[in-house]
Formats: C-alpha cells, structure tokens, sequence
C-alpha cells in the first residue's frame, strides 16, 4: 500500500511529548546526582556513580527521547505506519521510567533483585518498541540510506539491551561471564549501533531540510551504517575472551566513522545556503565538534598509554559522547521539533485561512538561546573535571540546571500548546477538521 | 532522457535559493531587498504549485484513480504554505523582523518536509503512473518551471 504522505499518520501530540518532557528530568537527576557524590563518581569507569550517572542520561534522558522521536519520524518521514501509538507510548513510557529508575537505583545500592527488575522491566520495553517500530520500518516503502541507518540502528538497540540484560543478570549472581568485554561490547552497540545510526539516519533527513545544505554525499550515507555494523561485530570478537591485539584497532575504526559523519556534517553545514544561525545549528555544531574530539582523544590515549590508562581517561570519554556528544544533539533537534509540532497541531485545529502563532513565538529564541550556554559551559566543566577532579560538582550542579532549563522551556511550549487549543475549542465548539 | 518530474526537483532548490536570500536580507534589515527577494520567492512557489496542482496532479489523479490521496495531502500543504506567505509579506511589509523570522522559520520547515514527501514518495509515484504519458507532460511542465526560473 502506498503511504498517503497525511498528517492523519502523525501520531497525537501526545505521544511524543511524554517522552520529550520527561528525557530532561534524569538530566536533572544526572546533574544533581554528580553534585552530590563528587569525585568518587568520577574515579573509575566501575563505580557504580559512573555508572548510575551513565545510564541516566543513556537509558533515562537519550533513550527516553530517542524513542519519542522514533514514533513521530517514522510515520511522519517514512511513512510507516506505527501499530496503535497511543498504547504503544502508554505502555513503553512508565516502562522506561520505571526501568531507568531501577537502574540506577541498582548501580547505586549494588542489590542483585534492583538489577534483575531493571533488566526484566528495561528488556520488556525495549524488546516491545524494537518490534513495533522494526515492523514500521520494514513495511514503509520508503528507500534511502535514512530508512537502512534507522533500520540497523533499531537492530542496534535490540542488541544493546540483549548485552544489557546479560549483564544485568550478571552482576546480580554468580555468573561467570567476561563482564568488562562484555560491557565494551554494550557501550559500543548502544552508543554507536543505536545512537550514532539513528541520529546519522535523522540527519541526512534533518540537516539538509533544516538550514538548506546540500545533501549528505550519497556514498557516506549509502555505507556508514553497514561499515559501523561491521565494525561492532569485530568488536563484539571480544565477548569469547581475550582480547586480541586488532581490538584498539577495531575501536579507532569505529571512532573514526563516527568521527567522519561529525566532519562531513559539519562541512554541510559551512555550506548552508541558508545564513541564519539558531541554536539548533549551534548545538550541532557543538555535538560534532565531541564526536571528533573522541576520535583525537582514542588517538593520542593509543599513542600515549600512561594517557589511556589513567583513571578518569573513560570519564573524559564519556562526557565527549554523552553530554557533550548525544545530549547536544537531541537538545538542538528538539528546539525545532517542539515548535513545529506545536504549530502543525494547531494550525489542524484552526483549518485554513488561519494561522497559528509562528514557531518562535512556541519558544521564545533568548530561552532557547541562554539554555545552550548553561548547557555549553556544563559540557566545558564536565570536561575540565577530568583535569581537575575537584570541579565535577559543580559542573554537575551547572549540567543539573542546564536540563532544568530544557525541560523547563518544553514544557513552556507544551503549556502554550495547551491553552491554545483550549481558547480555542471554548471559542468554536466545532472546530474545522 | 530526464525523468518526468526532474525540473520540479531542480525548482525546490531554486525556490529555497530565494527564500535564504529574503530571509537574510530581513536579518540585516534591509528591506527593500528583502521584500525583493520575497516577492521572487512567492511568485516563484505559486508558479510550482500552480504547475503541480494545474498539470501534474489533476494527470496523476486520472491515472491513478487516487483522487482523495497523496496529491490532496499536497494540495492541503500548499494551502498552509500560502497562508504564510501572506503573513510573511505582511511582515516584510511592516519591517517586523519577529514576525518575519518567526514565519520564515515556519515556512521552511514546512516547505522542507513538504518537499522531502513529494521528491520521495509521490514524484516516484507520478512517475509511475505517467510513464505512458511522460511525453506529453514533460514539456508543458518543463516550460513552466523553465519560465519561472527566467522570472
């Protein structure tokens, strides 16, 4: 059947919008928790603050958004149609919550029950979504280098929380199981299978539409997604035991794909035909600049051990994908998918003839505009506590602030959106369809 | 030989060419150029709708058979589009560079995503479906977008 390119497809406002103001809170959360333990959570990647801290901007805030943006882009952009979104969000939404919540609960307490509930309630959820949003994809009739990244990457996803639930189980019992090659594989499965192939996947739809570039060169886009899949699978060699000695090789690969679609995006972007900058091509931009300084940072760690082997190296890596690299990016994208959802929304309501307010009046520019600084100087102060370790509280506190501030200026849209349709509907009892 | 629609294709690109120019212009609040560059655009964008709702939609409904499908969807779009560019000259009009910008912005995205449905989806379908007719469809659209372009 063809897609009928409607808006009918879209999902109700609704649904994505629970993810979108809830990804923020666990920024808060995330923030206040680093605030609160200070160094220690910083002084090994196997810490359970480092941990609990990971998994609440990669479960709580990341995934969170990721998966409200999936059930808006796929029938919306791809035309897939997306199996009864409403109870697909009214279920998988609580889960995550609850599941992100028993996870870092679990990192925190070490009690191997939290772990197993974590695992069962995060597994449910994701195994759900993966075949909901998998079945959307595989039957849209839409072709392109988008539909194969995002199809890969929800292959990704499921693999990720497989890796996940493994070692879940395994650190609740006894299980003899190589946890660290384990964990390396789910790190790189979760951040460069599912984060990087659905983000590259939204981009070559996104980045072009949005500031008029030119299109991603056809080959990049063709053979990013498969190139990065055979990469995680020599990675995942190290799951059978010993590490052999192509694996730091293997991992320069994979840095440097991703590395390459942040330099290729960035080079589009110079290229703009459009020349207004607004902070959704800044936060890009901010986002590009972290996944290259990871490929340095991997380069010089490998060409100066004593760097790689120092106990904070994993936590300057992290902020680099994390924080700076992932949440830069979702933060942007969200400052123009709120708007314009917004506006669609209501202008449906009105009918034609009339308009809506414009998305700038959704969110105001100066809100968005001193949120990306707070969020900016976050990222800067994460990075600094890698040198100096005494400054991760308050860079915590600032990270905490710049998430509340995010959240705060959704949920202002959100509001707006509201009270919109409300005046609205009290005016005309029967509105046009 | 070039396909069916390919001069459509080349004229979204033309139209987000005029589009970034008005749109710059207002953020360096010169205005007569922006109302310049606007008026360009505008014309520009009715010409191609006017191109696909007057040749290639009404050919691709009688092939079809889809009257109430895809092509309406479009049809609802370009009306959108046109209440925003009212609001937009209106603005340009008036020197108000909120007002402006904040349609602009609007404008594009909705513009975009439009564009990125009928290059992805109901082009190739228009190809299709007029691929017995292509010959007398190529020409009439070509001159159309052709004359817009030399505008």
């Amino acid at each position: 059947m063809h897609p009928n390119l409607s808006f009918e497809q879209a999902p109700p406002i609704s649904v994505p919008y629970r993810f979108f103001l809830t990804a923020p809170l666990f920024g808060v959360v995330a923030g206040i928790l680093l605030a609160w333990l200070g160094e220690s959570a910083v002084a090994s990647r196997w810490v359970g603050g480092a941990l609990a801290l990971t998994h609440l901007l990669a479960v709580g805030f990341m995934l969170q958004a990721m998966t409200g943006a999936v059930m808006q882009f796929v029938p919306v952009a791809a035309g897939g149609n997306v199996w009864r979104p409403r109870l697909v969000a009214n279920i998988i939404h609580p889960a995550l919550v609850i599941g992100a919540s028993a996870l870092v609960a679990a990192f925190l307490s070490q009690q191997g029950w939290l772990f197993r509930l974590a695992g069962s309630i995060l597994l449910a959820a994701i195994g759900f979504f993966v075949v909901v949003a998998g079945t959307a994809l595989l039957r849209t009739p839409a072709r392109g280098a988008t539909m194969l990244s995002m199809r890969i990457a929800i292959v990704g996803l499921a693999v990720t929380a497989l890796l996940g639930v493994t070692l879940a189980e395994g650190l609740a019992g006894e299980a003899a199981w190589p946890l660290l090659e384990l964990a390396n594989v789910h790190a790189a499965w979760g951040l460069g299978g599912w984060a990087l192939l659905l983000l590259a996947g939204v981009s070559y739809y996104v980045v072009p539409m949005f500031q008029l570039t030119p299109a991603y060169p056809v080959g990049l886009a063709r053979w990013l997604a498969p190139t990065l899949l055979v990469i995680l699978l020599l990675w995942s060699a190290q799951i059978g035991g010993d590490s052999p000695a192509w694996e730091q090789g293997v991992l320069l690969a994979g840095l440097a794909v991703a590395a390459g679609f942040a330099g290729v995006t960035l080079w589009l972007q110079q290229r703009r035909r459009r020349r207004v900058t607004d902070p959704t091509l800044l936060f890009f931009r901010g986002a590009m600049l972290c996944m290259i300084g990871l490929l340095v940072s991997a380069v010089v760690m490998a060409l100066f051990p004593d760097l790689a082997e120092h106990p904070r190296a994993p936590y300057w890596l992290g902020v680099l994908a994390l924080p700076g690299g992932f949440v830069s990016a979702i933060n942007g994208m969200l400052y123009k998918i709120v708007p314009f959802l917004n506006w669609l929304h209501l202008q449906r309501l009105m009918g034609l003839g009339m308009l809506p307010p414009n998305m700038k009046e959704m969110i105001a520019e100066r809100a968005m505009v001193a949120q990306m600084r707070v969020h900016f100087a976050a990222v800067i102060l994460l990075l600094g506590g890698a040198i100096m370790p005494e400054l991760v509280r308050i860079a915590g506190g600032v990270f905490a602030v710049s998430c509340a501030m995010l959240g705060w200026n959704l949920i202002q849209a959100a509001r707006f959106y509201r009270d919109f349709r409300d005046r609205m509907r009290a005016a005309a009892p029967n509105p046009a369809p | 030989m070039t396909s069916l629609t390919q001069p459509l294709h080349d004229h979204h690109k033309h139209c987000d060419d005029l589009f970034a120019a008005a749109e710059e212009a207002a953020h360096k609040k010169r205005w007569p150029q922006c109302l310049e560059s606007f008026r360009q655009f505008r014309g520009e964008l009715e010409a191609h709708f006017a191109t696909e709702e007057q040749v290639l939609f009404p050919a691709f409904e009688n092939a079809s058979g889809m009257v109430a499908g895809p092509s309406q969807v479009m049809r609802f779009e370009h009306a959108q589009m046109r209440d925003l560019l009212g609001q937009m000259e209106q603005a340009a009009t008036q020197q108000n560079l909120d007002q402006f910008s904040g349609s602009a912005e609007t404008l594009l995205v909705l513009m975009q995503q439009h564009n990125m449905k009928e290059e992805n989806i109901l082009y190739p379908m228009c190809e299709q479906s007029l691929s017995g007719q292509a010959l007398s469809l190529v020409e009439p659209l070509r001159e159309r977008v052709e004359a817009a372009c030399r505008g």
